[in-house]
């Protein structure tokens, strides 16, 4: 079928301004980039819009790399998603098959009481204080415990739960099977898809956490990436990398591109690969809401 | 639970007929899934409603960390009224709702226009580019797109500044510039979470019968016509339901960004409730005051959710609970 003239104009339009947004969401990206790996002085001169990288240097890259607070860092976040995301995701399942079984006695009072936690809660001084009792403060656990289960989540693997036929728990049960080894073998296996969703997005809110680790952690060895960038980017504390020293003397901004592209780069890289995972999640998310 | 299992296990003391025995039948015969649901019970009580006993400290004059919550001397409502009668008050509810208002008037808006846009797009590998690379700023964290922002606004040589400078203006500190908080706030919003939020309206969209947009073009109907009498109509409850649940959230500014982004001299428009009982409770350790403005925005948050909530279930039968 032929297009009139002004459906062809329509569809210019369109592709014009779509390749305009793309261009707006990834020029940022690529000003970072291209900064991270130019020479500072010719950046202050020639004060471009950095399309393409100013002179070349990757003394940024050496500098943030000496820098054990990126290391530490960086090891801290990967304890943090790795364990927290388990221990996220044990208690969420726990929480969802128990709940998920129709026949439980007291099984709706238990559910509204969790759901009421999702909307009323007793905000941040007193959280705080608590976590101080608990003798918390400045461990990592204040990082694991108190967020172990997310009711939202929660909610999501319960419905998913309530969907494994009757059937098959009742059939295992006949085979002597106890509730654990349903849980382990049967609902999780069938779970599959949804346990990939919660994971990814358990460890992303581990990956960002900033204001866990800010109120609770007081040593700089237990800090997590985002808490050393905070420093590095917002509190802007770059002498500590010896800016200065090799190349002149504006490469502390620099090593600031440089911390950005080091600390976002891998998940950049991940995320074509799963991005259907994460899609799956934002709609999940949005039919439960 | 453990007690009653281990009995529970001798047939003979199931004998008294009556509700007890059904109880105990029954916790016996799930006694593994209670087993299951101990820590789940502790998690909740300990982490959520362990700080909602807390909340009691609002009605007490000051906290004491030896002798705990209950042994402060009880203020009545004095906290309460110290904050309304306070210079801030004001000052926190308009930042608050003026940062509300127009997040949902420009960020609102611009996600359904994207989808709208790649809606109308027929070369699949040129919507999956658009897509891939609006979702990107999603997975920046809010640390970092804060540093990005305090960055460009670097007086020698950040991008803001060059911009501005091709217009032959001054270079000025943006993060410090109290007129520049909001605009930098809801763009970089915008920026970062428009691509994302778009997935959902694309869903909406992709529901939609595809005969009607068949029938319209027999009818003669252009690209045009069918945007306003199909898609805009058909993507309506979704809109209607998404601003009605931002609605219930006008009170709940974004706390981490804010708290990044801010500083002193911009107090006058970036401070919110949030951020205020940060500094006077955390950083100033006046606990009984600020866990009373805590407990005054968790108030309303609340009342303003279950309205949302009763207004979204009223028109669409879709609601949170």
């Amino acid at each position: 079928m032929k297009q009139s003239i002004g459906e062809r104009v329509f569809d210019v339009f369109n592709t014009l301004l779509l390749l305009v947004i793309m261009i707006l969401c990834f020029y940022p990206m690529l000003y970072v980039f291209n900064s991270s790996i130019s020479d500072p002085d010719q950046m202050l001169r020639s004060r471009s819009l950095m399309l393409i990288p100013e002179g070349f240097q990757l003394g940024a890259y050496k500098s943030v790399f000496q820098d054990t607070r990126i290391y530490t860092g960086y090891m801290n976040t990967l304890f943090y998603v790795v364990v927290g995301t388990a221990i996220n995701l044990l208690m969420t399942s726990l929480a969802a098959y128990g709940l998920s079984r129709s026949d439980l006695m007291g099984r709706k009072t238990l559910m509204k009481l969790i759901t009421f936690t999702m909307f009323f809660g007793g905000g941040m001084i007193p959280t705080f204080l608590l976590i101080q009792n608990l003798g918390m403060v400045d461990t990592r656990f204040a990082l694991i415990i108190p967020g172990a289960i997310s009711t939202f989540y929660f909610l999501i693997m319960k419905t998913n739960f309530e969907g494994v036929p009757i059937s098959l728990i009742e059939s295992a049960k006949l085979d002597g099977a106890n509730d654990f080894l349903i849980l382990f073998r049967i609902v999780l296996p069938l779970s599959k898809p949804i346990l990939a969703v919660m994971m990814l997005y358990y460890a992303v809110d581990h990956w960002n956490d900033y204001v866990g680790p800010m109120l609770y952690l007081r040593s700089q060895e237990l800090y997590p990436i985002q808490i050393i960038m905070r420093d590095i980017l917002i509190s802007s504390s770059t002498e500590a990398m010896g800016a200065g020293a090799d190349t002149g003397f504006a490469i502390g901004e620099n090593i600031k591109y440089a911390t950005i592209i080091i600390s976002t780069l891998p998940i950049m890289l991940v995320y074509p690969f799963i991005q259907r995972y994460f899609v799956q999640g934002a709609l999940i998310g949005a039919v439960k809401q | 639970m453990e007690l009653n299992r281990s009995r529970g296990i001798e047939p003979g003391r199931l004998k008294p007929a009556g509700k007890w025995s059904s109880v105990k039948k029954e916790l016996v015969r799930n006694r593994y899934v209670y087993l299951m649901l101990v820590p789940v019970v502790a998690y909740y009580l300990i982490f959520s409603y362990g700080p909602m006993y807390g909340l009691l400290m609002a009605f007490q004059e000051s906290y004491n960390p030896i002798k705990g919550i209950l042994a402060g001397e009880w203020v009545g409502f004095d906290n309460f009224t110290m904050f309304f009668e306070s210079y801030y008050f004001w000052r926190l509810i308009k930042n608050t709702l003026i940062l509300s208002f127009y997040s949902i008037v420009f960020g609102f808006p611009a996600p359904i226009l994207l989808a709208l846009l790649l809606n109308e797009v027929r070369k699949k590998w040129f919507r999956g580019a658009v897509q891939t690379i609006s979702y990107m700023p999603h997975f920046i964290s809010v640390v970092v797109v804060v540093g990005m922002l305090k960055t460009f606004s670097s007086l020698d040589g950040g991008l803001f500044n060059v911009i501005r400078d091709f217009f032959d203006l001054q270079p000025i500190m943006f993060l410090a510039e109290k007129d520049m908080f909001r605009p930098m706030y809801i763009l970089s919003n915008i920026w970062q979470g428009a691509g994302w939020a778009s997935i959902i309206f694309l869903a909406a969209l992709s529901g939609i019968d595809p005969q009607l947009y068949e029938a319209s073009k027999i009818d003669g109907a252009g690209r045009w016509k069918q945007l306003l009498h199909i898609t805009l109509p058909g993507i309506m409850p979704t809109i209607v339901i998404m601003l009605i649940l931002r609605m219930g959230a006008v009170m709940n500014a974004d706390f981490q960004k804010i708290l990044l982004m801010q500083t002193a001299p911009t107090y006058e428009t970036s401070d919110v409730i949030s951020t205020f009982v940060y500094r006077s409770g955390i950083l100033e350790g006046n606990y009984t005051y600020s866990t009373a403005i805590g407990l005054f925005n968790g108030v309303i948050n609340f009342a303003l959710l279950i309205i949302a909530n009763a207004i979204s279930r009223k028109l669409n039968s879709t609601s949170l609970w």
